[in-house]
């Protein structure tokens, strides 16, 4: 078995702030990696150099696909990499409305999806946006409506379903509960768990909420400062946390 | 009589001599906050457990039982030594192991019944217990009869199934735990006071069903702090000492 995405040495830097350094991994296929760590200290910069969407100074993140072969994401042409993310990737935003298409339909922010990866049939493809709705607990009647017309809680299950259609290899996921109220969180954490499950996703997940990490993750990266301090077995790392930076976020977490 | 379990998933593996092996274990917390404070808690723990055998780790309070228990499945991470454990007809070394390796052995090989349900929001108490065996590829509709089956040994009342064991009392949650630990016949299964909160009967039954799987050839490592528990599951003892 090969990993799914290798990292190595990678660093950027935004002028003559480092926002990540010398950063490696191994993401293996069915992993669920969590990327934790307060504001600013690197971890949405690092998944957005994973998935091509900014450039490292140093550093390369490669990608075995199931089309290409092994690939170097930040050596593709722009259009192939824009193709790799609508056919093979998902990237489920924190904010819903960058990952939608505000000015159409629900039904065909899901139908794009399934149009990349070769879908032809009209009928086909309104039945399986429908039943993704249903899926992310929508109602069916819905299909027509524009997002604009959804709730926070609604269009992010949206974005996930536009995401997911396509059973996607590798999903890239940056705060997908966070700004949302926390009952519609859970439902949107209930759902994310049981479709990495039942779809047996690989998955980059950003979050800086240690709960959303526990209840999601296998394994986990802490960052500090743009560097990985610590990772291991998500249980391992927030149970018996060994660099200072972890004790104090750990230590941090209010008892309810 | 008791009705027998009978599993749909391949139950502990036919091996001679010992399927969890530790040497030289070694385990301290650093407290960083505390001016790096180091606090030892286990040195050079050497143990064995072959099939058919439940250990019972003993010693007064905070001598590192549970440390040691937490360390055996991973959830803990060791300064130094060994825990290999027989798994997929090898050895698997879990100390410095990547973490994808870890789980494996927990999902096929190492079960873990702790005293306390870690509460999944929203998921219905015959989900959480057939989720295990839903991890290993069973049928879901095995895997759900299956759960109820062992919901209703463990007495948790039937109106109760569907709904998520948040509201739950800490016996009742305790119960659903074993059901979910003990829905996939592991070769090994370590066990962290699996009696702590239940009233005689349920006791009882839970005893039973462990020593169910002792006598089908699993091997046990487990707190039992209740003699009574202690004596009819046990047939050795480790001293673990400050």
């Amino acid at each position: 078995m090969k990993p799914l995405l290798s990292v190595r040495g990678l660093s950027k830097r935004f002028g003559t702030r480092v926002a990540c350094r010398d950063v490696d991994f191994d993401l293996w296929p069915g992993e669920v990696l969590g990327i934790v760590g307060e504001s600013g200290s690197g971890k949405t910069t690092l998944l957005n150099c994973l998935a091509g969407r900014l450039t490292p100074e140093t550093g390369s993140v490669t990608y075995n696909s199931a089309a290409y072969g092994t690939v170097d994401v930040h050596d593709l042409s722009e259009a192939r990499r824009r193709l790799l993310s609508r056919t093979e990737w998902g990237f489920v935003n924190q904010d819903a409305r960058e990952g939608l298409r505000m000015g159409v339909s629900a039904g065909a922010n899901i139908g794009e999806r399934l149009m990349a990866v070769g879908a032809r049939h009209y009928g086909d493809i309104r039945r399986t946006a429908s039943d993704w709705l249903d899926r992310v607990e929508i109602e069916r009647g819905r299909l027509d409506d524009r997002p604009t017309t959804y709730s926070g809680g609604m269009r992010q299950r949206l974005q996930i379903a536009r995401n997911l259609v396509s059973e996607p290899r590798l999903v890239f996921m940056d705060e997908p509960t966070g700004g949302l109220d926390v009952s519609v969180q859970a439902r949107i954490l209930d759902l994310l768990r049981s479709l990495v499950g039942s779809l047996h996703l690989s998955a980059v997940l950003v979050t800086h909420d240690l709960g959303v990490a526990r209840l999601l993750t296998h394994r986990l990266m802490v960052m500090q400062g743009g560097a990985v301090v610590e990772d291991g077995l998500t249980d391992q790392v927030l149970d018996d946390p060994q660099h200072a930076y972890t004790q104090m976020l750990v230590a941090s977490i209010l008892p309810v | 009589m008791m009705d027998t379990i009978s599993s749909s998933s391949s139950g502990p593996k036919e091996h001679d001599g010992p399927v969890l092996k530790v040497a030289g274990l070694t385990k301290s917390f650093i407290v960083h906050a505390h001016g790096d404070l180091a606090l030892p808690v286990l040195r050079n723990v050497a143990l064995a457990v072959s099939p058919g055998e439940c250990l019972a780790l003993v010693g007064p309070s905070g001598a590192g039982k549970s440390t040691l228990l937490r360390s055996l499945y991973g959830n803990y991470r060791a300064d130094a030594g060994s825990i290999r454990v027989h798994h997929d007809h090898a050895w698997a070394e879990l100390v410095g192991a990547e973490p994808r390796t870890v789980l494996d052995v927990r999902r096929r090989t190492m079960g873990f019944v702790s005293q306390f349900l870690r509460v999944i929001p929203r998921v219905a108490t015959v989900d959480v217990v057939a989720e295990p065996l839903l991890r290993l590829g069973a049928d879901p509709a095995e895997a759900r009869d299956r759960a109820e089956f062992l919901l209703a040994l463990l007495n948790i009342p039937q109106h109760l199934w569907q709904l998520p064991p948040a509201t739950f009392s800490g016996g009742e949650q305790q119960r659903v735990n074993i059901a979910r630990s003990l829905i996939v016949d592991y070769p090994i299964l370590l066990l962290d006071e699996p009696t702590a909160s239940l009233d005689a009967g349920n006791r009882d039954r839970v005893v039973e069903l462990i020593g169910q799987r002792r006598d089908a050839g699993s091997a046990l490592v487990g707190i039992f702090h209740d003699v009574g528990v202690r004596e009819l599951l046990a047939n050795r003892v480790f001293e673990v000492s400050p």
